[in-house]
């Protein structure tokens, strides 16, 4: 047996587990904060701060939880379509200790008070660095596989998690670009100033959304989506069409979250056309993963894995269809700096990015602990209930509380002056906040069954690394 | 607006860059077969070894049933 290489499931177990952990802490992070913003004497202490909270919260889900589900997920998907281990094991050991290791670091220095104060790109200068080692890594890792796979054809996932990974590394580079003045106190100042850098700050804001938030679950989409449904993707070739498509039109929709600012207005109706044009990559991908079930719609009955992974997609059509509506100008007028936009990125990281790596999640664990499925199938099906409900109701109440906010405050009397003050709109809040909280404490509640589910599978399990498969005969 | 200088290159670069990764993959026959590809990765049986779930009475939900088109 031990002549016969196996694949390097280790990492992957690893990822796959810190997925679910840090999945808890930054939705439970979150919960907190919707609570302070319910009861703000909540805000006892200053390290705990809605302030200090809110950024540990987002750099938590997209980044430790996110993160870990796009390492687990491509890892595995890139070593079974090349038909090889993974390149430069000790390398790939040193991806997760290393980005654990900037999780850590981040959950300490975002609530001592240390921040760059770039949307998520809070963490200072010593731990970017850190960031871009772990990252240029990973590159080195994930393509030296793709170099040394056992096929002619590299697979369309592989593709967005290639796009996601050189592109990520490039707005890291570009965004985080600063003068550093002390090593302790952390402190930096951002290579550009003023609108240049809210431009620079939202280029990098909107490509995270596109390439870490979507091109890289988008490479979970393609190979977990398949593998669950035990059926060919509906068009391969639409999937190649969608990853060009979106590749090539991605890159200049970030000026819409600086609509009616001081960037230029042409600029800004860039932003808006660049949006708008990514309906139709974004609908094409969806379509086809959810056409996959074309013909075999009876597996949904049963299959809660499959239940998330094609919910995930409806959300993904739902939120990429509000976000484009709402970059156009007219519509961001009554938007912008609502709790509608709360509620858009909550459709797209609740419903899409939470719910596809949750059904990646659940694929793997028996796999790679060596069971045939997860300890209870019940359970996954109680998850995502919960966890559906939990996002409908967060969603719906931020819809409501953000086009309330909107209409308050452009409400004029007749004599022109504003009819309602802020705290008014803030009062009205109120009962959609706690309907949110609710809705976040679901979906925690949910995350919570999924680890105790985890760990009962990885109880009754052992740690099992699959033999490295020939690939099958090809066909010229 | 300096930042674009920059940024509007940066893009062009890009566009170029993806533009002649394009080339090579229709060169090197990554879309010769737009078929196959879909069909090979479900042929890969990843299951764990030992418990299998394709026996009778295995819950709907076990890890991996391969439909044969």
């Amino acid at each position: 047996m031990q002549s016969q290489p196996t694949y390097n499931y280790k990492v992957v177990r690893q990822f796959a587990v810190m997925t679910v952990v840090w999945g808890i802490v930054g939705m439970l992070v979150g919960v907190i904060i919707a609570a302070q913003l319910i009861w703000p004497e909540l805000n006892a202490v200053e390290w705990l701060g809605y302030g200090r909270l809110r950024p540990l919260h987002t750099n938590a889900v997209i980044f430790a939880f996110g993160g870990c589900a796009l390492f687990a997920t491509s890892y595995y998907s890139a070593q079974r379509t090349c038909h090889t281990p993974l390149f430069a094991p000790a390398l790939a050991a040193f991806t997760f200790w290393g980005w654990q290791a900037v999780i850590v670091l981040a959950a300490v220095t975002l609530p001592l008070g240390y921040t760059s104060g770039k949307e998520y790109a809070e963490l200072e200068w010593p731990i970017d660095i850190l960031i871009t080692v772990v990252w240029v890594s990973y590159a080195i890792v994930f393509f030296g596989t793709l170099v040394k796979r056992k096929t002619s054809h590299i697979y369309v996932s592989n593709w967005f998690f290639g796009g996601y990974i050189l592109t990520v590394a490039i707005l890291h580079l570009v965004n985080s670009a600063a003068s550093p003045v002390s090593f302790w106190p952390m402190k930096s100042y951002s290579a550009y100033a003023g609108v240049q850098d809210a431009m620079v700050q939202w280029w990098y804001g909107h490509n995270a959304v596109g390439f870490f938030l979507t091109a890289g679950f988008l490479g979970i989409m393609y190979y977990f989506v398949p593998k669950q449904a035990g059926r060919p993707i509906y068009s391969y070739r639409l999937s190649v069409v969608h990853f060009w498509a979106l590749i090539f039109t991605y890159m200049w929709a970030g000026p819409h979250h600086l609509h009616y600012t001081a960037l230029p207005d042409w600029t800004q109706s860039l932003g808006m056309i660049f949006s708008l044009i990514l309906l139709a990559p974004s609908w094409g991908g969806m379509i086809n993963g959810i056409m996959t079930l074309s013909g075999a719609w009876h597996k949904l009955r049963d299959d809660p894995i499959l239940k998330f992974l094609i919910t995930s997609l409806s959300f993904y059509g739902m939120s990429t269809f509000e976000g484009p509506m709402m970059s156009i100008k007219t519509v961001n007028a009554l938007s912008h700096y609502t709790d509608w936009t709360i509620g858009h990125v909550h459709s797209g990281a609740l419903g899409w990015v939470a719910m596809v790596s949750i059904g990646a999640i659940y694929y793997l664990i028996p796999r790679l602990f060596g069971k045939a499925e997860m300890y209870s199938v019940r359970l996954i099906n109680t998850h995502f209930w919960i966890a559906t409900i939990g996002i409908v109701l967060y969603i719906a109440a931020m819809w409501i509380a953000g086009v309330m906010q909107g209409l308050m405050w452009r409400d004029f009397n007749v004599d022109g002056t504003l009819k309602y003050s802020f705290i008014e709109s803030v009062k009205a809040t109120y009962p959609f906040y706690t309907i949110r909280l609710l809705g976040g404490v679901l979906f925690l509640a949910g995350m919570l069954l999924m680890a105790y589910n985890v760990w009962k599978t990885m109880a009754s399990g052992k740690a099992v690394d699959a033999l490295v498969l020939a690939p099958a005969a090809q066909h010229a | 607006m300096d930042i674009l200088y920059l940024l509007v290159p940066l893009s062009l670069v890009f566009v170029f860059l993806i533009g002649l990764l394009f080339r090579w993959s229709l060169a090197a026959g990554q879309f010769d077969d737009l078929e196959g590809p879909a069909h090979r990765i479900l042929m890969d049986d990843d299951r764990a070894g030992g418990e299998r779930a394709d026996k009778p009475g295995g819950s709907p939900c076990a890890a991996g049933r391969i439909e044969q088109p």
